[in-house]
């Protein structure tokens, strides 16, 4: 029965998805134009320009054209994979962006993978001792992490781990003193070591999220019938919570990870610039220290782009792996 | 309906609740008095000497300009509080407008609105502060203010929609209707006071939220200007002196964690009390 | 017969604010002999499902069993077992079927998944086998076409077929005694014959006993041996069903009998009882039907212990004590 079905509905939900990226291209740049000050006042750097070289620069910029022309020529670079070119560093945005995605993908894969094992499973073991001390201190401790501010807790560990302890290093993704001979599994230990601190920051932030996610979608969970019929059959304690329990109580999760995208992202803004990550997070910071609007520009816009495709993969998991969903 | 003051009980009954009413009552106490029995947060009475540790006379030490912590975290927690009421208040009366008339409207005014919503969701709210606070040199208080609660309405806008269009399937809707009520009084005398539960709920959990993003805004050097004390600015200005002063740093941020844990200990409360469920 | 179930003052305890607890199945006894069908009769919220959970000590949390209940499976206490013991006797010595077919069981898997885990859970066996077995019990409880059901979800059958699942999986691993809560209200009229059906014949085939749980008297006459009337977290009235039919004692259980419609016999009007059952913390002094009884007297206000009525035959009430007055009045309504 599914497959016209299920075309005709990833289509509609694909439109859905490309609207709202639509509708955030739109926001993004007219707020950028609505905002006061001149994008030029930075190239100027407090030198005052001839009137002839602002005219030059306008034009360069596109600046010159009536506003609705700028955004009809901004979405057809955009089309192009042309997003303008860097002003602090005079490279083309989409080379920059490509450049310091691999770092931010390493990163924030880590940070994922940390949440979806970790996370979940303290999740799961708090709804399993719903009301008992481990749930009530977890509870608290998830709490006291959610309300941590990224920044802060990556400062203290880079000042307690990296320079106190001595233990990791606190900066940047690889040593720089690192000899040019070294073999790939040296290398690829260094970057794990400095992988270490941004990723425990980040995903002690995080985490606190999917535990308090995951207990409130397992309670749920548990106090279903088909739970009971489950420990009538006489299966052990674990298969029903995981196998039973857990299968059900994964959906509500999966769609934590359309809304955890943008929880990673802000963080990483805050996480990459304090240690140093070359990450996108750490590029947006110096764009907007910059005041390097096509690179605050183009940074943005990926980041609304992984957020559309997040929420569309999404919906799209859970319909696959739901045998009930009913495609609406 | 669930009566706000019973729902405020409720939530003061609980020992979670408790403490976090209890706990932001008394940061809120200190930056209301605190100011008055301690010394000049701007004041450098030595600044050759540089940061002092933790000690007599000054509790939480001083920073790199020889300026009291304790006395800057205090003028902190006036600026952020105030940041974050005043920026809830506007973002929980933009989403209780923007839902209520999308829920009540419906049509086109609804998926207009909606789609305008989703979008804007797609954009992480950093992302647009970042983007539009870039323009200015140096940010005024009241533009911050004004902005950051501009940016915090669209999920509560759709929290307050959902909950208009579950009540518009109830009777005294429909009866308040078929009466010839007109729409604003619906709208004031039945939809608003119902959803009253749920939005004090996202309004109190997002105190929490608005904080710690003014501190992060204000660490990027976007947000609160020097020299009025912000926690973010002062974590910011902590970074060169991390090595040999780490109390400047750690002191500010634990304000954080302290005013957030608490709004959010009693947001949750609030929540359960709202919806038993979720406890 | 040999006795298979022994339920002795089993106490069951909920909190109930302000540190108290309150006991929606407060002191109830009863036994199961091999082969016997006993029907356990009574409202919602009288305790009857509580009851029939503690027997796996399933009772849901924060609920508990009170110390002093006894439930004896042949010579296992079972309140005694806990861990792997305890798993040992869910689903082996007890199968369990439920009211609501629909939420009964697992969504996200198959049939086969969910019968074959029941047996593979108690005998050691190969998945195919177990597959073999699982095809066996589907066409024993009467499922057209096995082979594809044992691939389908329970989304995609009715809710007939529904519980006709349920009762292979409570099969699974063939225990004793089946316990059936509710087994058919949940269901259409016509569905529900024929899932009383399987019940039947299960029971004469595999000689189990059955613990029938049911608010609705009319699906016990010709079906159980022996009814147990509960109301309010106790047993008032326990006899063979032949005798509760043909002079029902407890003014509760005339009620029961007095509110359900007939298809034969003169139409006469309903007489519901007044009033519903009180909640577990709101339970009265003495007798707890007195509120709602039309025969309540003076002594109602001290609790009566069950009584004999004729040989028996016991009920839970002081007019026992003046054998016959007034409990023999509506023999007319039961031919």
């Amino acid at each position: 029965m599914v497959g016209r079905e299920l075309s005709g509905w990833l289509l509609r939900r694909g439109l859905q998805a490309a609207a709202a990226f639509a509708i955030a291209l739109t926001i993004l740049f007219f707020l950028m134009r609505a905002a006061p000050g001149d994008p030029l006042s930075r190239i100027s750097e407090g030198r005052p320009l001839s009137p002839a070289e602002v005219a030059t620069l306008r034009a360069r910029y596109g600046l010159d054209q009536p506003v609705t022309q700028q955004f009809v020529s901004f979405v057809g670079g955009l089309l192009r994979g042309d997003l303008g070119v860097s002003i602090e560093y005079g490279r083309p945005v989409t080379a920059l962006l490509a450049e310091r995605l691999p770092a931010t993908v390493l990163l924030g894969g880590s940070v994922l993978l940390l949440n979806f094992t970790v996370g979940l499973w303290l999740g799961v073991r708090q709804a399993v001792r719903r009301g008992r001390r481990e749930d009530r201190w977890l509870t608290t401790a998830s709490l006291i992490g959610y309300a941590m501010p990224s920044f802060w807790l990556g400062l203290v560990l880079a000042w307690l781990v990296g320079i106190q302890l001595r233990l990791l290093p606190a900066a940047g993704m690889q040593d720089p003193l690192l000899s040019l001979e070294a073999s790939f599994v040296e290398r690829s230990i260094d970057v794990l070591r400095h992988l270490v601190l941004p990723a425990l920051t980040l995903s002690v932030v995080s985490i606190a999220a999917t535990m308090r996610y995951q207990r409130t979608a397992m309670l749920e969970v548990l106090q279903l019938p088909f739970i009971t019929t489950a420990r009538a059959k006489g299966l052990p304690d674990t298969v029903v919570t995981w196998r039973h329990a857990w299968r059900n109580a994964l959906f509500p999760v999966i769609t934590l990870f359309g809304l955890w995208l943008p929880i990673l992202v802000t963080g990483s803004v805050f996480v990459e610039s304090v240690f140093a990550w070359p990450g996108l997070g750490s590029l947006a910071a110096a764009a907007v220290w910059g005041r390097d609007y096509p690179l605050l520009m183009g940074a943005s816009l990926l980041v609304a782009a992984l957020v559309v495709a997040a929420g569309f993969l999404t919906d799209v998991a859970y319909a696959m792996l739901d045998p009930r969903v009913r495609l609406a | 309906m669930i009566p706000l003051l019973a729902v405020l009980r409720s939530a003061w009954r609980k020992p979670r609740g408790r403490a976090g009413a209890v706990l932001l009552l008394v940061v809120i106490l200190a930056a209301l008095v605190g100011p008055w029995f301690l010394p000049d947060p701007l004041a450098q009475p030595d600044i050759l000497q540089g940061s002092l540790p933790p000690g007599p006379g000054h509790p939480f030490g001083t920073d790199q300009l020889n300026r009291d912590v304790l006395a800057r975290v205090v003028a902190g927690a006036r600026v952020s509080l105030s940041v974050a009421f005043l920026a809830v208040m506007l973002s929980a009366t933009l989403g209780a407008a923007v839902g209520l008339l999308a829920g009540y409207w419906g049509g086109t005014v609804d998926s207009a609105l909606m789609r305008l919503v989703d979008g804007a969701l797609a954009i992480p709210r950093l992302f647009i502060l970042l983007l539009v606070l870039a323009a200015w040199e140096r940010v005024p208080l009241a533009a911050l203010i004004f902005l950051i609660g501009a940016t915090g309405w669209f999920a509560t806008s759709r929290l307050v929609r959902a909950e208009v269009l579950r009540l518009r399937e109830e009777g005294y809707v429909h009866a308040a209707e078929a009466l010839g009520a007109r729409r604003v009084h619906v709208i004031l005398r039945h939809l608003l006071p119902n959803a009253a539960g749920p939005l004090l709920v996202a309004a109190t959990l997002a105190i929490g939220d608005v904080i710690l993003l003014e501190a992060g805004l204000s660490f990027l050097g976007l947000g609160v200007q020097p020299p009025a004390p912000s926690w973010g600015g002062m974590v910011l200005d902590s970074k060169e002196v991390l090595v040999s002063a780490p109390w400047v740093s750690i002191f500010p941020g634990l304000a954080i964690v302290i005013t957030v844990l608490s709004a959010n200990l009693f947001g949750e409360a609030l929540r359960d009390a709202v919806d038993p469920r979720s406890a | 017969m040999s006795r298979v179930l022994e339920v002795e003052n089993l106490k069951i305890s909920f909190p109930g604010g302000d540190h108290t607890r309150v006991y929606p199945v407060d002191g109830v006894s009863f036994q199961l002999e091999r082969g016997q069908t006993l029907a356990l009769v009574g409202e919602s919220g009288c305790g009857k499902s509580l009851t029939s959970l503690a027997l796996l000590q399933l009772v849901p949390p924060p609920g508990r069993i009170e110390t002093g209940s006894v439930i004896r499976l042949g010579d296992t206490d079972v309140l005694a077992l806990q861990g792997e013991a305890l798993r040992r006797i869910r689903g082996r010595r007890i199968g369990m079927i439920f009211q609501d077919p629909m939420t009964s069981l697992n969504p996200v898997f198959t049939v086969e998944d969910q019968i074959v885990e029941g047996i593979l859970a108690h005998f050691k066996m190969a998945r195919a086998k177990a597959r073999e077995r699982a095809l066996q019990l589907l066409q024993e409880v009467g499922i057209p076409d096995p082979e594809q059901r044992l691939k389908a979800y329970p989304h995609q059958l009715s809710g007939g077929m529904r519980q006709r699942v349920m009762i292979a999986i409570a099969l699974a691993a063939e225990p004793e005694i089946l316990v059936a809560d509710e087994p058919t209200t949940a269901l259409d009229v016509t569905v529900q014959a024929q899932i009383l059906e399987v019940l039947d014949r299960l029971r004469t085939s595999r000689g189990m006993a059955v613990l029938l749980i049911t608010h609705d008297l009319g699906i016990v006459a010709g079906r159980a041996d022996r009814v147990a009337v509960m109301y309010a977290g106790q047993i008032i009235e326990e006899t063979s069903t032949g005798r509760l039919f043909a002079n029902p004692s407890h003014p509760y259980t005339q009620g029961l009998f007095a509110s359900v419609p007939r298809i034969t016999g003169p139409l006469k009007r309903l007489n519901p009882i007044r009033g519903s059952v009180p909640a577990p913390a709101a339970w009265p002094s003495g007798c707890r039907f007195r509120p709602r009884c039309p025969k309540a007297f003076d002594k109602s206000e001290l609790e009566p212990p069950l009584l004999p009525v004729e040989p028996d035959h016991l009920m839970r009430c002081w007019l026992a004590e003046q054998q016959g007055a007034g409990t023999r009045q509506e023999p007319g309504t039961k031919s």
